[in-house]
């Protein structure tokens, strides 16, 4: 129907003006949403019922305004009387910001369902509601702004929107000094970055002669100035999206703010500077060098497998899901290095399948992250509790939770049908593709690539299994979680929501690869035009000979094996003899097991933390409590286990070290002696007046 | 047609696993002067196990009773895929070999996870194990697997296969590394001697018998059904793809014979190979197993370059 009525201008007029409505009921929402919770004060209502409502009001006007474009309506462009009084904001919505809005829409509808049963947490707490309520309606209005700049004035407006309002996130439990920090070091980070994306703007700026992002696109620039903007570039984005080593921030910020924040943030805001770095590259500079990609492809390599290894000897739920982001968006980049490798040794084809496979990844990213981040949340709220040490059989307590908790584990451990295998099946296509290079070392490199991602994909896998099997399974480990208890029906629905959307992704592929192809095509003018040329259940992303995925068939498979067990537990019953019976576990003969014998988080990683040891600075400590007049037997064992970010050490204590050092030998100009300044003072006019003339 | 025979070829599948598995065995016992069981003795153990009384713990979640049924579904689903007898079938569209590498890291995932559900330090151990040694493994096999596709060019088994049995008997030096690594990649996999032992059931050494050990009744035969089926298929696997001459590249009675008798004998051939494996070799410790691992991904890696560097004109 779109295809026939996309000639007929009355139509095409009408979807704009419906794409204009929603999105300004987009903006307005979330902005209101803002306003309102200033009126908050003690009153929890005025968030649940009027600012929440807003938020999820202005995602599903961002959904549908992401989704009409992202389908194929025409680029929006809109000029807004704000912002300097030479240069309005330009806003433009084409397919790229279309499915990045959707994307911002999809989470701030859940956390909209999953916020007004959270913050009951605050209820009686010194922490004002208001701020919590403004901070997050801003932030969320930042991002919407962010993908519809069209200009890089109005672009850094809504950078530093998004990332002061998430400042305050962070920073919303301030009484605990480990926030403070964590939200000091994000500030300085989200600055330093900030200050990089302003700079590669400026040398777009400086070619282009104008700040608006079509004369950006329209400027030429020489080999050194675009590769400098790409690094620039890279160095911002990435210290938003949290690639190695500029990823520190992170994991501290994260687990430190409240849940649906946290969602928010891992699940959307690292989206944004993966919009924001594809933007840049794929569409401003344009012209991609293969260079680039081989830079990124090791960096991002390097940040998958790090992501993960932390992930694995973290015990803090939230802190765990921080790292797992960090893989996530290595993998993401993965899929983005090769698109810019293909697309800069002239195979567009395969350039739009490492671009396809990436925003893929990004879309699946941010459903079951945030999943995940809910999840954790509900596990924090109903147990009070994040210490995974102290959890232990939560399914039992939260069936629902649980049952959402591992659907998140199975789409972000790569497992079919689920939808994060769909994506990394995409990009490992794209990395087998390589034999069609010519470059030896490319073609050896980027195996090695695809390599990694097997090992990280399956190392996370591990780490999942853990989370799961220590968190939800098995006996609980302290009291409070044995009283834990499930969450609020709407907390439930926000994770059944992204649950399902995971499990439609999966088994869907051909479709969202056919509509994330009109983002390739309107970028790069190359799509996939064989991805779904054998029809909706077939993805073949080159050709049928090459490689296929029938993922509904996959879904078909697993349930026949669910509807095996409810023929024999339901239907069949057998009975008796063949019947099934409780007992006890099996204690090998001695006294019964109890929760302190399972298996620990820690126990878990330990033959990882074995084999990867260099990669990690640990600070393991067992204390033993001996037994009073038996000395060799110890009454209590406690152990403790801390894993330092190695970056800390040999990236950021140099940095911090040359900047004191340096500093100090600035310092020594500041005598206190009036003579001296009156000095210096003399010395600068003299300077001053020497450059005039 | 196509579609029948697919569905014979999974049924086949599925009914000859243990017989396979109980071949192995019988080998085994013959090198090591021991009188076999009957050949048919997996068959009654099966038997046995089905018609037994479950004994589910007090501790047990819902995921412990829904595993085996997902364990051995996604089992199945693999085994659907890899052609036994004839390539070009509808059902090896479903899924290429990344597909099949994660229909077993599904059922691991699960096996896994019911390893930890009762909440007794065996069943942990052997979950932290399985999926350490697994993550080991999956990149060793899929640069094995990478090889494979580079120099057929496709991903699809089936394609694979056809493309290796139409290059006739060249000796690439690519394969013959990627046979040595998927060879032991496989091993490490299914659970075999010198990685892990299906035969003990002592607690330091045990990996895949600690996952399952709260296990009984119908559930328990399910899981030992799907990990003959998967010692089965990743022998399916090695047999068809480094050695497919006899499968059947077109639907006739007599091609389809051939095909049979082929499989047959390269299965035979290839549960004698590993079951004097088995003989000669001990188990290893656990922590030696990675550089066993190791030693599987750069075979696989100098096979890989070895293509890039040899074999592309």
């Amino acid at each position: 129907m779109d295809a026939v009525c996309a000639s007929c201008p009355h139509h095409q007029k009408n979807s704009m003006n419906n794409v204009m409505l929603s999105l300004i009921a987009a903006l307005a929402g979330s902005l209101g949403s803002a306003l309102v919770s200033l009126g908050a004060g003690e009153r929890t209502w005025v968030l649940s019922r009027l600012a929440f409502p807003l938020l999820g009001l202005s995602g599903l006007a961002s959904i549908y305004a992401g989704l009409q474009t992202l389908m194929g309506a025409p680029a929006l462009t809109a000029e807004w009387p704000m912002g300097l009084p030479w240069m309005h904001w330009h806003l433009r919505l084409d397919s790229l910001s279309g499915f990045f809005l959707a994307l911002i829409g999809t989470g701030t509808l859940a956390v909209s369902l999953y916020g007004p049963g959270y913050i009951r947490e605050y209820r009686h707490s010194t922490y004002s509601l208001g701020v919590l309520g403004l901070a997050t309606g801003l932030f969320v209005t930042g991002m919407q702004l962010v993908v519809l700049a069209d200009d890089a004035f109005a672009f850094m407006v809504a950078w530093e929107l998004m990332s002061l309002s998430s400042y305050f996130l962070v920073a919303f439990q301030h009484q605990n000094a480990a926030n403070r920090r964590a939200a000091f070091i994000y500030l300085a980070m989200a600055q330093i970055g900030g200050l990089c994306v302003l700079l590669a703007f400026g040398v777009m700026a400086g070619f282009g002669g104008d700040f608006t992002f079509d004369a950006m696109r329209a400027a030429q620039l020489d080999t050194d100035w675009a590769t400098i903007t790409f690094a620039l570039g890279l160095i911002g984005f990435g210290m938003k999206a949290g690639l190695v080593p500029i990823h520190i921030w992170l994991p501290d910020a994260h687990p430190v703010a409240p849940s649906h924040v946290s969602a928010l943030m891992s699940g959307v805001m690292l989206k944004v500077a993966v919009y924001g770095f594809i933007r840049l590259v794929f569409d401003l500079i344009g012209n991609l060098n293969w260079g680039w990609g081989v830079a990124l492809l090791i960096i991002a390599s390097i940040t998958a497998l790090f992501g993960v290894l932390y992930a694995l000897v973290q015990h803090d739920l939230k802190r765990l899901l921080a790292y797992h982001s960090i893989e996530n968006i290595g993998i993401i980049f993965i899929g983005l290095a090769l698109s810019i490798i293909f697309y800069g040794t002239g195979h567009p084809l395969l350039g739009a399948l490492g671009l396809v496979a990436a925003l893929y990844h990004t879309l699946n990213h941010m459903l079951f992250k945030s999943l995940l981040f809910l999840g954790a949340g509900s596990v924090l709220q109903g147990s009070r509790e994040h210490d995974m040490e102290r959890m232990g059989g939560l399914l039992a307590r939260m069936p629902w939770t649980g049952l959402f908790f591992l659907i998140g584990c199975i789409s972000i451990s790569a497992l079919p049908p689920f939808n994060g295998f769909v994506s990394e099946w995409l990009t490992f296509q794209t990395a087998l593709q390589a034999a069609s290079l010519n470059s030896g070392v490319l073609r050896a490199l980027i195996p090695i690539a695809a390599a990694v991602l097997a090992l990280t994909g399956a190392l996370a896998a591990t780490c999942f299994v853990k989370v799961y099997g220590v968190a939800f399974l098995g006996q609980p480990r302290s009291r409070r979680v044995r009283r834990a208890r499930e969450a609020t029906p709407g907390m439930v629905m926000a994770q059944g929501l992204l649950a399902g959307l995971c499990l439609l992704f999966g088994v869907l592929p051909t479709l969202t690869v056919a509509a994330l192809d009109n983002i390739s095509i309107s970028l790069t003018a190359s799509g996939l035009p064989s991805a779904s040329a054998n029809g909706w259940m077939w993805l073949t992303p080159i050709s049928a000979q090459t490689a296929s995925y029938g993922a509904p068939f996959v879904l078909l498979g697993i349930l026949f094996a669910l509807g095996g067990w409810l023929l024999v537990n339901r239907v069949l019953r057998p009975q008796g003899h063949a019947g099934m019976a409780r007992g006890d576990t099996w204690d090998c003969g001695f006294g019964p097991p109890d929760a302190r014998m399972q298996y620990t988080a820690s126990a878990f990683a330990q033959p990882i933390r074995r084999i990867f040891a260099p990669v990690w600075r640990l600070h393991e400590t067992i204390e033993r409590t001996p037994m009073s007049g038996l000395p060799l037997e110890p009454a209590r064992i406690r152990h403790q286990l801390h894993a330092e970010d190695i970056t800390w050490g040999w990236f950021y204590d140099p940095i911090v070290r040359f900047l004191h050092a340096s500093v100090r030998r600035v310092g020594r100009i500041q005598t206190g002696h009036l003579r001296h300044y009156l000095a210096y003072s003399f010395i600068t006019l003299i300077l001053l007046l020497w450059v005039i003339t | 047609m196509n579609g029948l025979l697919a569905m014979i070829q999974a049924i086949a599948f599925i009914v000859l696993a243990p017989l396979f598995a109980s071949w192995i065995r019988r080998v085994k016992c013959v090198l090591q002067n021991r009188r076999a069981p009957a050949l048919l003795q997996p068959y009654r153990d099966l038997a046995k196990l089905f018609s037994k009384q479950t004994l589910l713990s007090y501790n047990a979640s819902p995921l412990f009773r829904v595993a085996p049924y997902l364990i051995a579904g996604a089992t199945l689903l693999a085994a659907a895929v890899v052609p036994l007898l004839a390539v070009k079938l509808p059902t090896a569209a479903i899924a290429d070999v990344i597909v099949l590498a994660g229909f077993f890291s599904l059922a691991r995932f699960f096996l896994a996870l019911a390893g930890m559900d009762v909440g007794t330090a065996f069943g942990g151990m052997g979950s932290s194990r399985e999926m350490t040694l697994s993550a080991l493994a999956e990149p060793a096999m899929l640069m094995a697997v990478f090889t494979l596709a580079m120099v057929a060019g496709s991903t699809n088994l089936s394609t694979v296969i056809d493309q290796i049995l139409r290059d006739g008997l060249a000796l690439r030096p690519s394969l013959l590394f990627a046979l040595l690594s998927l060879t032991l990649v496989a091993v490490a996999e299914t659970g075999r001697i010198p990685v892990d032992n299906p035969a003990t059931h002592l607690e330091l050494t045990m990996i895949h018998e600690a996952m399952i050990l709260e296990y009984s009744g119908r559930h328990l035969a399910l899981i030992e059904w799907a990990s003959q089926l998967k010692l089965m298929i990743y022998g399916v696997l090695i047999a068809n793809i480094f050695f497919p001459w006899g499968i059947a590249t077109e639907f006739t009675p007599g091609a389809l014979l051939i095909a049979v008798l082929a499989i047959t004998a390269k299965l035979g051939v290839l549960g004698i190979a590993l079951a004097t494996g088995e003989t000669v070799l001990a188990k290893m410790r656990l922590f030696r197993v990675p550089s066993f691992l190791t030693l599987a991904l750069i075979l696989a890696l100098i096979g890989l370059l070895s293509h890039i560097i040899l074999e592309v004109a």
